[in-house]
């Protein structure tokens, strides 16, 4: 019978090695794509596994992760909702946004920066704590500009023009981050609905990821372009009608007043940017044609998703238009679509001396043993005009403020430059509502962006000399009050 | 025969250095520590601290291998060294795993809890092995009853299909109950069976062999022979059909083809046999969804039918998932996840130890196995006694077939069927018949050099 033993010996190892070869099929061959599995929880129950690190802002946590007493050991906590623009959420159930996904690896601890930390755990056997994400918001701005938009939908950006870094970014209506942030799944998803349902729409981020027609802040673009153009100077002239007609159509384009623009027979750049003109700004885009106008707006960041550390979307200056609609496109009409932060971009440059910089929200970012794990320096973005236009820029703004349309921005004491704009959406739309400026107007600290959606709850009536302008008025001054 | 002179020269009284009994206390000293610092590691990983807990789970089974191992001394110092404290490490192995799982139940707020039934059970086994080393003076006394255990054994095996005794858990038939006590009788068929067939076919293996009709160049053999074959392949498709369970049936006629192929050497008996259980088995699953739904989710765990389905590869999936995991080196004990997998305590409790022990730990389980299993045959191999080769053979091939089913339903080998991981998962009347196994194989290795003495005794 031993012969046969032998071969059922045979048999034996035959079964086993089978075992050996299907469990290292599955621990190690296919180990990664299991782990992406959408159904396979514990790649989530991992990420919560080390504490994530906290999202400061003036040293004091707006995000962080506090140990409780189930099997996702921490519980994420945001302090308020006045940053939910900014942190976004992290949430079992609806994965992150904001900077919770743009700064992840950080907070998580595996960003290639801390490499040698993720050596030196891999070999004790403890995970590698979290960094700290510290940001440039100043809560005093941030607070200001909250608070001064009440309860009107809408989104404040204001940055430092020297810098590029950003002092506060808020998004209304807010969420409560915490609702998303709880471990039982239920009462996530139902929360998540709510919100997504909500018609004041409070998940979408009004300051960076949503667009909206400028109106007459864009005429700030349309005028830089022409005195880039080596063609044009603040002086420079048009004729001055109460109506005009777009070439080829019988479009009539009106200023806002429905009069002339000024009681001249022409009327300057100057003029027609401080008293907000659209009759004249059609001529000079019309003359400047489309394609000037575009890579001046390139120049300020349109067409780019700028990364600050989280990705906006890309402002629009359409293509392929002709003459009557490159005249609408001038005062910000058309299809000419930007976010409140490329706003605050273009204010910015124009406060500093030409030079945009690269708007940023990170100060730096901190090991749990507080060594600095990446700090970023302030970088240009790029050089939309020279320091000559800037200054003839300013100038103009200044005059749009302190004698123009935009005098609700006006600081007592202090000379501020500023742009306001009421953009129509459609026959029967409300309003989108705009300001943009910086302060003071010699010594710029803060270039700040304020557009308030629907109209402001005033349909078509609202302005944005009326509503945006005092809330970035607000603004202003709390950084001016340092 | 020098050898076996030799033996027979000494006085047993002389053999006063039992060199086995010795390597096998080293090696359950080892066995023991490496449970104390499983139980340790859980408790420091999940609780933080160490408590007095771990000594209820330590002690009781390191306590009554000291006993067995006494028992051997005086009643069988020649058995093989390795068995106990394989059966001691797999054990407490299981029990680690199984407290592991209790802790993250009370954790999640649970109730069902198991570690406290495993460590009864595992008093009771091995109270059993001890027994069967002391009362079973010679194995070769269990030839006399080879009649009486086929009765017992088609008896325990169909005692789950009377009424009011039977009970199905998790959609099988396989239990019987009295009052709040389960038990799986067909953990002890196994062994009452094994001894019938070897019994059986030892008397039976010339016939077998020889006689019949040549056709086409293969010997037939007569129906007389053939008979038998027939009827425990039958039985075994009753077990499918009656009882639901597909690793059962499977385990019972893979043993009978395993020992029918080695007492007669004749390979057309394995040909026959696999091609008849498959034919079974086909035309079951045909008829019963119970077994295509398994076969189905066996070839597609992630299809998203299958996975979503009541009964479907929902558990298969996630045990899948936990594996992987693990990974490689695992993510220690305690570390991992392992109650997300539904029955981790008992059918997939190898999953939650790939997770935390990694393939590493695996593979050394896996080794563990096989080297029980190796004793086994080992002792079959060496064995003078046609009886006692047939039986250690077949009790050792109950733990391969057995691990290879569960463990290959796990890991996708083979369709997922209800068997249980012998000495690792949670159950009473696995543990009972897997530590008599372990009873058995030491009785029989102890007279593996003396096979002639045992007769007169």
């Amino acid at each position: 019978m031993n012969r046969e033993l032998k071969r059922v010996s045979l048999v034996i190892f035959v079964m086993f090695l089978s075992l050996f070869i299907s469990s290292t099929g599955i621990q190690v061959i296919s180990a990664d794509d299991l782990a992406t599995d959408q159904r396979n929880v514990r790649s989530i129950y991992d990420s919560y596994k080390t504490q994530r690190g906290s999202i400061l802002v003036d040293g004091k946590p707006i995000a962080e992760s506090i140990p409780v007493d189930d099997v996702y050991r921490y519980n994420r906590v945001y302090s308020d909702e006045m940053y939910s623009s900014v942190t976004g959420f992290f949430s079992l159930y609806q994965g992150a946004t904001g900077l919770e996904s743009a700064t992840n690896s950080y907070l998580t601890g595996q960003n290639s920066s801390q490499f040698f930390e993720q050596i030196n755990a891999l070999l004790s056997g403890t995970p590698v704590a979290g960094a700290s994400v510290e940001l440039t918001i100043d809560p005093d701005v941030q607070k200001a500009a909250w608070d001064a938009l009440g309860d009107k939908k809408g989104a404040v950006v204001a940055i430092n023009p020297t810098t590029g870094n950003i002092l506060a970014m808020v998004s209304k209506p807010g969420f409560d981050a915490n609702e998303l942030a709880v471990h039982d799944g239920a009462t996530s998803n139902a929360n998540y609905k709510a919100l997504i349902e909500d018609e004041d729409g409070p998940l979408l981020n009004r300051a960076y990821s949503e667009l909206y027609a400028p109106g007459s802040v864009f005429k700030l673009v349309v005028a830089a372009a022409a005195l880039e153009s080596g063609e044009y100077t603040a002086d420079s002239t048009f004729p001055n009608p109460s109506k005009y007609t777009l070439p080829g159509t019988s479009t009539v384009v009106m200023n806002s007043g429905e009069g002339k623009c000024g009681g001249a027979a022409t009327v300057s750049i100057a003029d027609a940017l401080r008293l907000s003109c659209n009759v004249p700004f059609a001529q000079l885009g019309i003359a400047l044609k489309q394609n000037r106008i575009s890579s001046q707006a390139g120049l300020f960041g349109f067409s780019k998703n700028i990364e600050f550390p989280m990705t906006s979307v890309a402002s629009v200056y359409p293509s392929g238009m002709d003459d009557a609609q490159t005249g609408l496109s001038a005062f910000g009409q058309f299809d000419v679509r930007v976010t409140p932060l490329q706003m605050a971009m273009v204010s910015a440059a124009i406060a500093n001396k030409g030079v945009l910089m690269q708007p940023n929200l990170i100060e730096n970012v901190l090991t749990a043993n507080l060594s600095v794990l990446h700090q970023p320096s302030p970088s240009v973005f790029s050089q939309p005009m020279s320091a000559t236009t800037a200054k003839s820029m300013t100038e103009m703004m200044v005059g749009a403020v302190s004698n123009g349309v935009s005098g609700n921005a006006r600081i007592s004491g202090v000379e501020v430059a500023g742009k306001t704009g009421t953009a129509q959406n459609g026959t029967d739309q409300p309003y989108t509502l705009w300001f943009t400026g910086f302060a003071p107007a010699n010594n710029p600290q803060v270039a700040v962006a304020v557009v308030i959606a629907d109209g402001g709850g005033l349909g078509q009536s609202g302005r944005g000399n009326s509503l945006a302008a005092p809330v970035a008025k607000k603004v202003m001054q709390a950084v001016l009050k340092k | 025969m020098s050898k076996l002179n030799a033996a027979e020269a000494l006085p047993k009284i002389v053999r006063v250095v039992p060199r086995n009994r010795n390597i096998e206390a080293f090696l359950l000293a080892f066995a023991v520590g490496l449970n104390a610092f499983e139980l340790s590691q859980i408790q420091l990983s999940l609780l933080k601290v160490l408590t007095p807990e771990i000594f209820l789970y330590l002690l009781p089974p390191a306590f009554f291998a000291l006993v067995i191992h006494i028992i051997l001394r005086r009643r069988a110092s020649e058995a093989d060294p390795m068995i106990l404290p394989i059966a001691v490490v797999l054990n407490g192995l299981g029990l680690s795993m199984i407290y592991r799982l209790d802790l993250a139940t009370i954790a999640n707020g649970g109730t069902e809890l198991f570690a406290e039934k495993q460590v009864v059970w595992t008093v009771v086994a091995m109270a059993f092995a001890a027994a069967v080393i002391i009362f079973v003076p010679s194995h070769l006394f269990l030839r006399r009853y080879v009649y009486v255990s086929m009765i017992v054994g088609v008896g325990l095996l169909i005692s789950p299909m009377i009424p009011g005794l039977g009970r199905n858990i998790n959609g099988a038939q396989l239990w019987i109950a009295i009052g709040d006590l389960t038990f799986q009788p067909g953990e002890l068929a196994k062994i009452a069976l094994t001894v019938f067939f070897a019994g059986y076919l030892v008397t039976r293996r010339e016939s077998l062999a020889i006689v019949g009709r040549k056709v086409l160049g293969v010997r037939i053999p007569r129906a007389r022979e053939l008979g038998p074959i027939l009827v425990i392949w039958g039985a075994s498709l009753l077990v499918l059909i009656l009882q639901r369970d597909l690793g059962t049936s499977l385990l019972y006629f893979g043993i009978f083809i395993v020992l029918v192929y080695t007492a007669t050497g004749r390979a057309i008996y394995v040909i026959a046999g696999i091609t008849m259980f498959l034919t079974g088995a086909l035309v079951a699953g045909r008829m019963m969804e119970y077994v295509s739904g398994r076969v189905d989710s066996w070839l597609n765990p992630f299809l998203a039918s299958n996975y979503d389905a009541a009964g479907g590869s929902y558990q298969l999936a996630q045990g899948i998932f936990g594996l992987a995991h693990g990974g490689l080196l695992g993510t220690g004990l305690g570390g991992g996840l392992p109650q997300l997998v539904p029955l981790a305590e008992s059918d997939f409790i190898i999953a939650a130890l790939g997770e935390e022990i990694g393939l590493i730990g695996l593979f050394a389980v896996f080794a563990l196995y096989l080297l029980l299993v190796s004793r086994g045959i080992r002792i079959g191999f060496n064995h003078p006694d046609d009886f006692s080769k047939l039986l250690a053979t077949g009790l050792a091939f109950v733990i391969a077939l057995q691990c290879f089913i569960v463990i290959g339903g796990v890991t996708r080998v083979v369709p997922l069927t209800g068997l249980t991981t012998p000495l690792l998962a949670a159950g009473g009347s696995s543990l009972l018949a897997n530590w008599i196994i372990v009873g058995l194989l030491l009785r029989i290795s102890d007279t593996v050099d003396s096979g002639n003495k045992s007769v007169t005794a």
